[in-house]
């Protein structure tokens, strides 16, 4: 989600204060028990700006016929809300529903945090892509998220420099290496683009295109691949071109990153659907000059891509009306009216198939107004998502991405050895909580 | 109560129990409490068996020391503690000797518009840590620092401030500029509290300003140093708030630059509230040994100057 990003710098002081916000939620979950006798309501904690507004449609609308009410409890995002649930849960206090990423999934199941809702939300399957439901099942006949939106990726360049300096959009990575030497050469002040070490996000959704399966289970054990053929691929071809200094090394979602994308000093961005809203921030000057073309590919011929952010809404085990909370997390990602309103209140992108060419997404985000088929494209590529394999420690190997990587970028240094580290930390971390683990 | 016999023995007795009544209370209930619970949980671990997917599969077990024996072997926390001995180095010195110097100036005779450069100096400390580490960085990086666009348009080499070396100096220059202020007060308020008549009998003596001020100003407020010495470095030990800031401008900062800040990712990034339990006791007991020892030190050598001087 574009918002989670420009959060970074100020969630860890913000942490500490949300901490008696946590303490304050707690009480507000029902205790019916499983009998949905009477009125009902649930408490929801996510971060998506706006979405009071969306739950005041189930308010007003089904949640009234039924006598489900729902309360929004605005959170901070991504990691610090796992651990925050994580903690409540401990107290048997968990709110009954939460927004979750793809990726934390696995540790909140892990963590006996989140109910199987399998029975309540098997009828909506069909509403979303095979590799993104595959992501709220782990793999098993459970369903523990219903999904909200995904983050499909995609290649963002200066339309008019690269017409200025004879650059053809990059169809494989090849090109696009060819091409960041060819800017390089024509103009030494400018790169292509950054290869940031501070968002583990993009990695991890780069491995994914190259077919990547970072956690796959085999039996009662774990088997970890973060440094498998698909993923070194990627790293060595990153660090190839930084190394060479084909591209730069400096961290994204700093105020140089912003200025070098606003004066051009950076002309492409690899990144995902959210990155319009991040654009419209980071760089107004140069509204209307970028474009949006699919992710360049390994082999020529191919299609396929990685997504980078996305999310679901799951109920936990602490809910004492799972059913009800299951039947909201359906409606709220399934239905027209909510789907609609999520796009223009909290501006996601869907995870749900038809909703992708619908309402919202019929007209492009305003920074590509001239590119008229924006969301027709973006629907496409997410089709070609490929599947993603989650483990239960991701955490741990997110932050060894960032410093191992962040210091490998800064020396330009090998890459490949960085991703050894992260292997071989996170395969520690397992071993060490005792999670059977294949060699 | 009130017209008993008893209670005038019984209470005279019991009074001071029954005055340390509230303050034993809440320090069992918001000290002595947390710290035992932090320390229980030093000891415990999580246990995972299998795939640890669904009911069950995770259990609280007795860990004994072996979070501790983690910890110690942590070459990262080692690192942290290095990096910040490194820093500890600058900031300490340059923050007090900039203070001293401060205080020692607007104490003097010929000073100008005291109040207002006292209260310019001390106005950084009001600025929040985590303020003044942004504002700070922004400074720093080199594409938006108005410093390097100086430099840059007098053709002079442009250092980067958020990398190797120069970054402990970045890192000291915020903790120094939001520090000074503090001590200065502290200080200054010792300098003003000696008597006129010493000064008047060293004047007498025929001493100069520059000896007044070393022989008899700085030994006078040698307590202040003491103490300002003794919170800075445990502020040294605590150093979280600017290299937290700092580390998304940079790749120099990684999430475990600072043992603080391993403390922070190990318990909320990593989701390990029992090795972190056993990180902080650690450094709690560091800051101990070290503050404590300092003091000692500080002490006895008073006491000897205080029987050489007699």
């Amino acid at each position: 989600m574009p918002y989670t990003k420009h959060r970074r710098l100020v969630s860890s002081a913000v942490a500490v204060a949300l901490g008696a916000t946590a303490l304050a939620a707690c009480g507000s979950s029902s205790d019916d028990g499983e009998a949905q006798s009477g009125p009902v309501s649930l408490t929801y904690w996510t971060w998506a700006p706006g979405m009071d507004k969306v739950v005041d449609l189930w308010n007003k609308g089904p949640g009234r016929k039924e006598q489900i009410t729902v309360t929004v409890k605005k959170q901070a995002s991504g990691d610090t809300l796992v651990t925050k649930i994580l903690t409540a849960h401990k107290a048997g206090k968990a709110p009954d529903l939460v927004q979750a990423e793809y990726q934390a999934l696995p540790t909140l199941v892990s963590n006996d945090a989140l109910a199987d809702i399998a029975d309540s939300v098997d009828d909506v399957k069909g509403e979303f892509a095979e590799g993104v439901w595959q992501q709220t099942t782990l793999g098993t006949d459970a369903v523990y998220a219903v999904p909200q939106d995904i983050g499909p990726m995609m290649f963002y360049y200066r339309e008019d420099l690269f017409e200025e300096y004879g650059l053809s959009v990059p169809a494989t990575w090849e090109e696009f290496a060819e091409t960041a030497r060819k800017l390089k050469k024509a103009a030494p002040d400018k790169d292509l683009t950054t290869f940031s070490a501070n968002d583990s996000g993009l990695f991890a959704g780069l491995a994914q295109q190259a077919g990547a399966r970072w956690w796959t289970t085999s039996g009662d054990k774990w088997k970890v691949g973060i440094n498998d053929d698909a993923t070194k691929k990627v790293a060595e071809f990153w660090g190839g071109l930084v190394k060479e200094g084909a591209v730069d090394n400096q961290p994204m979602y700093t105020p140089a990153w912003n200025k070098a994308l606003n004066t051009g000093k950076q002309i492409a961005w690899v990144s995902a659907v959210w990155a319009p809203g991040t654009l419209t921030t980071a760089a107004p000057d140069t509204k209307g000059k970028w474009a949006m073309a699919p992710l360049p590919q390994w082999n020529e011929g191919e299609s396929s891509t990685g997504s980078w952010g996305g999310s679901s809404t799951a109920v936990t085990t602490d809910s004492g009306n799972k059913e009800a909370a299951a039947e909201f997390a359906a409606w709220l990602n399934t239905d027209a009216d909510a789907l609609n309103a999520l796009a223009k209140e909290s501006g996601i992108y869907p995870a749900s198939t038809s909703a992708q060419l619908s309402g919202a997404f019929t007209s492009p985000p305003e920074y590509f107004s001239h590119q008229p088929d924006f969301y027709e494209k973006a629907a496409e590529i997410a089709r070609t998502t490929a599947p993603s394999a989650w483990g239960p420690n991701v955490n741990v190997a997110y932050t060894t991405f960032k410093d191992a990587f962040g210091a490998a970028a800064k020396n330009r240094s090998d890459f490949a050895a960085a991703l050894d580290a992260m292997q071989q930390d996170t395969v520690a971390d397992l071993k060490k909580q005792g999670f059977g683990v294949a060699e | 109560m009130k017209s008993s016999a008893r209670r005038t023995s019984y209470g005279v007795k019991g009074a001071p129990y029954a005055f340390l009544i509230p303050a034993s209370l809440l320090f069992l209930l918001f000290f002595a409490l947390p710290i035992g619970y932090a320390v229980w949980l030093s000891f415990r671990k999580v246990q995972v068996s299998g795939l640890g997917l669904g009911t069950g599969a995770r259990e609280e077990v007795w860990a004994g020391l072996e979070n501790y024996t983690g910890a110690l072997s942590d070459s990262e926390l080692l690192g942290g503690a290095l990096r910040v001995l490194g820093y500890g180095c600058i900031v300490v010195p340059v923050m007090l000797g900039l203070a001293l110097l401060f205080a020692l100036m607007l104490d003097s005779e010929k000073v100008r518009l005291a109040p207002f450069t006292r209260l310019a100096i001390f106005l950084p400390y009001a600025v929040p840590g985590v303020v003044a580490a942004l504002l700070w960085g922004f400074l720093y990086l080199p594409d938006v620092s108005p410093f390097h666009f100086v430099l840059d348009r007098f053709g002079l080499p442009q250092p980067d401030l958020l990398d190797g070396g120069p970054l402990y100096l970045a890192l000291s220059n915020i903790a120094v500029w939001g520090g000074t202020g503090f001590n200065m007060v502290v200080i200054y308020t010792a300098l003003r509290a000696i008597p006129a008549e010493v000064y008047e009998a060293a004047k007498l003596d025929g001493a100069t300003p520059l000896q007044i001020a070393l022989r008899i100003k700085i030994p006078m407020v040698a307590p202040s140093l003491v103490l300002t010495f003794f919170f800075s470095i445990i502020a040294t030990l605590q150093v979280f708030n600017e290299p937290t800031t700092l580390k998304p401008l940079t790749n120099s900062v990684s999430t475990t630059w600072s043992p603080l800040m391993k403390v922070y990712q190990d318990a909320f990034g990593n989701g390990d509230i029992h090795a972190a339990a056993a990180q902080a006791t650690l450094i709690a007991l560091a800051a101990l040994v070290l503050s404590f020892g300092f003091l000692r030190a500080a002490n006895r050598r008073n006491k000897q100057e205080g029987r050489t001087a007699r």
